[in-house]
């Protein structure tokens, strides 16, 4: 079968076998316990809090805002009291301010966005919406979407991509959102049409999910959205190598934008949210998160309240069968690897990969040996042993020049290297660094 | 939970790709070969191997603790030196010669410019390059069944054609050569292992053997023997897949490798026909090899998404 896809890329072992067949299950705390709700961990502005400690709050009521225009309000997913606001440890293992609510476990509901609005809203006001739905990217790098919905003018969209690529290993949440709710997931590729209307909508899946391109090709009646079955290859599911296997069209190098070649795309879950926001004017709250690994007892797909500790979905997956070593927010190829479990689930929670010492990749850096298996398979046709270089002798005018900041830290490199370098440990550091550099530049 | 975890950089998995394994694979593919060389060559043969493997990677282990580095010994690249530069030696070469050019190979070549990944030749042409240099009488000895004679190259370049073996020795390695040099068909085999398993790119061995049939065919050598023939004999199988896919002194691009396959191939063809060696597979790669940085810098892949307008994309330049 010669399906579309890119050129490069990996094929790491799926591990998708664990959750792909297991119906999403609703865990719900009905007692009274923490929930946390980080400022930042969007791209953009962090939200000052709107509420005070000692605050009552509704299931679904706006907790913390911001007028930049990158950036995305917070809700709370739970009723009950505003316990403290100060900082807590997200999965990033920093410490981010953050609002403590405890919970009185009736999830008694907010009055919705519609009501507040008046009336159900008009194209015109659905990007609008979608920002006060609190909306980012919620396959994990939570770029707010009322942006990307936003294009500079003069930049006319002809495709709206859904990206249901899946491609990181072991995660199922897409996949099982796909065959829950294939006609939410239309709907909200609809509403996006609507305003984008010479556009026409392509949901992207990988052909390892043959259940969900069935559904959604049966349930997919508007002419205007195809379904589109792609090669299995990580980084499918990038947005340059996603857009490039669509529409054949490459994406300019950095600082371009997808809809610099007409072009959006948008997460599956984001797009189901988005037919949350504008068909029942309800924010993002909740998410569905695969707790897998070969640690967890009973790998599942959860949907989850935002703000729950990450240690309850462990606990409610059987606890661990073997003391992990690493527990991954995320999957395994771009995940990252956290200090502790008692943080809690974001916007950007796809998964929870606890990995045992067995599975866990602990191994020492040996030297390059040129063999050019990181050229290969570098889907951004970069020369990532090059780039490694030119970041240790910190020499970062060399990493620019030779197109570092075009890299998608997607990991395919440091995958296949058989020195075990840590390249992609090198690209965040040079990447770091220039935009260091260059904010320094900009502030004289 | 008690134990801490670990924090790192993803990616958190990795596939089974490690050097140790690559090296491994290339010694199962340089195996068949040797064993047909001790075959019609002779016990001795056995020797030198042996020789050259345990010089190669004592020398390696012994720089490294007294330099007070980590060894590298595991890694098995000084096997795969140490094996390949046997296997260019001919099987009469007194083993303190062969032992000589294993140090030289892992001290001077390899460890000198850094160890691993950073030699700018190959180990084992350049020990064999300077053995030719110091003792040219005992590196061109060749017997066959204890008969000394002529390789069939020399033979050609002597213009003569009916001492040339006949085809079917050629191909099983049943004449006079170095030791891991003349099973063609082995020799055939182990490559298609390594492309196999994906540990060299084809393109590499294919376009020099093709290039240098070629053109010694267009430049007349061996009076216009048939092409076969010129990719049959000499080093050029084991050079072209075993030395001129070394990953350290190759090319990392598709472009570059097809530019510097090309070279090997012109420079052994010219050599051939022209030199004044009979053979010139190893000064080609020797040669090429320290043309890689260039061929490297001129043919960078062009960076997804930036403009297709220049073949070379860019000129290693800063922009």
């Amino acid at each position: 079968m010669n399906l579309p896809t890119f050129l490069g890329g990996v094929h790491p072992p799926e591990g998708k076998e664990l959750t792909e067949n297991k119906a999403v299950e609703v865990l719900r705390p009905e007692d009274s316990r923490e929930f946390v709700y980080p400022m930042a961990l969007h791209i953009g502005a962090p939200c000052s809090p709107i509420v005070a400690k000692g605050d009552e709050v509704l299931a679904g009521q706006k907790i913390a805002d911001t007028d930049a225009f990158v950036s995305a309000p917070k809700y709370s997913a739970v009723s009950g009291k505003v316990k403290a606001i100060e900082p807590r440890m997200v999965f990033t293992g920093a410490m981010e301010l953050s609002v403590v609510i405890e919970s009185d476990g009736k999830y008694t509901p907010a009055p919705t966005l519609h009501d507040i609005l008046g009336h159900k809203p008009q194209p015109s006001e659905y990007v609008k919406m979608i920002r006060e739905a609190g909306l980012v990217g919620l396959g994990g790098a939570c770029f707010p979407t009322h942006v990307k919905l936003s294009p500079p003018k003069g930049k006319v969209i002809k495709h709206v991509i859904v990206n249901a690529a899946e491609c990181e290993p072991f995660l199922t949440c897409d996949n099982r959102l796909m065959i829950d709710s294939p006609d939410e997931i239309i709907k909200g590729l609809e509403y996006v049409l609507e305003i984008f209307p010479e556009a026409e909508g392509v949901i992207a899946i990988e052909s390892n999910k043959p259940e969900a391109i069935k559904i959604m090709t049966e349930h997919n009646k508007n002419p205007k959205i195809k379904v589109m079955p792609l090669k299995v290859k990580y980084p499918q599911g990038a947005e340059k190598m996603l857009i490039w296997s669509v529409t054949g069209q490459e994406v300019p190098t950095v600082p371009a934008l997808p809809a610099d070649v007409g072009c959006i795309v948008l997460n599956t879950r984001t797009t189901w949210q988005i037919w949350l926001a504008i068909e029942k004017g309800l924010p993002v709250t909740e998410r569905i998160v695969t707790v897998t690994g070969d640690a967890v007892k009973e790998p599942k797909n959860l949907r989850v309240p935002l703000g729950l500790s990450v240690r309850e979905l462990v606990n409610a997956c059987g606890g661990f069968v073997e003391e992990p070593v690493k527990v991954i927010s995320g999957g395994p190829m771009m995940g990252i690897a956290m200090r502790s479990l008692d943080v809690p689930v974001v916007k950007g929670t796809s998964g929870i990969l606890a990995l045992t010492k067995n599975s866990a990749y602990i191994t020492e850096e040996s030297a390059c040996i040129r063999c050019g298996k990181c050229v290969e398979v570098c889907p951004m046709h970069l020369e990532p042993t090059y780039l490694d270089h030119a970041v240790r002798r910190r020499d970062y005018d060399d990493f620019e020049a030779h197109g570092g900041m075009n890299c998608i830290e997607c990991g395919s490199c440091a995958y296949t290297c058989p020195a075990s370098r840590h390249l992609v440990q090198s690209y965040k550091d040079g990447k770091a660094a220039v935009n260091a550099k260059r904010r320094k530049a900009g502030g004289k | 939970m008690d134990t801490k975890l670990i924090v790192s950089t993803s990616p958190h998995i990795h596939s089974d790709f490690s050097t140790r394994n690559i090296m491994l694979t290339v010694i199962y593919a340089l195996i068949p070969a040797g064993i047909m060389g001790v075959y019609f060559l002779g016990l001795r043969s056995l020797a030198v191997i042996a020789a050259c493997i345990i010089a190669c990677v004592a020398s390696e282990w012994a720089w490294q603790k007294i330099n007070n580095r980590k060894s590298t010994i595991n890694d098995l690249s000084a096997v795969v030196t140490g094996l390949l530069l046997a296997y260019n030696l001919p099987p009469t070469i007194p083993l303190w010669m062969a032992v000589c050019g294993s140090v030289f190979a892992v001290i001077v070549v390899k460890q000198f410019y850094g160890g691993i990944g950073c030699n700018i030749v190959n180990p084992a042409l350049a020990a064999r390059a300077m053995m030719l240099i110091s003792w040219p009488t005992a590196m061109t000895t060749w017997t066959l069944n204890g008969i000394s004679g002529a390789t069939p190259l020399a033979t050609m370049k002597a213009g003569a054609i009916t001492g040339i073996p006949s085809f079917w020795h050629l191909l099983t390695g049943n004449m006079g050569g170095c030791i891991g040099e003349t099973s063609s068909i082995l020799l055939i085999l182990g490559g298609a292992y390594l492309v196999w398993e994906d540990v060299i790119p084809a393109r590499i061995p294919l376009t020099y053997i093709f290039t240098t049939a070629i053109l010694a065919a267009l430049f007349g050598h061996g009076g216009n023997t048939f092409p076969v023939f010129e990719m049959l004999t000499g080093g050029l199988l084991l050079g072209a897949i075993f030395m001129a896919t070394d990953y350290t002194t190759s090319p990392m691009s598709e472009t570059g490798q097809y530019i510097y396959a090309v070279g090997c191939g012109l420079l052994t063809a010219l050599i051939r026909t022209w030199g004044g060696y009979p053979e010139g597979v190893s000064y080609s790669i020797l040669i090429m090899n320290v043309a890689v940085p260039l061929i490297d810098r001129y043919t960078s892949p062009r960076v997804f998404g930036a403009p297709k307008n220049n073949f070379f994309r860019r000129t290693g330049a800063k922009s």
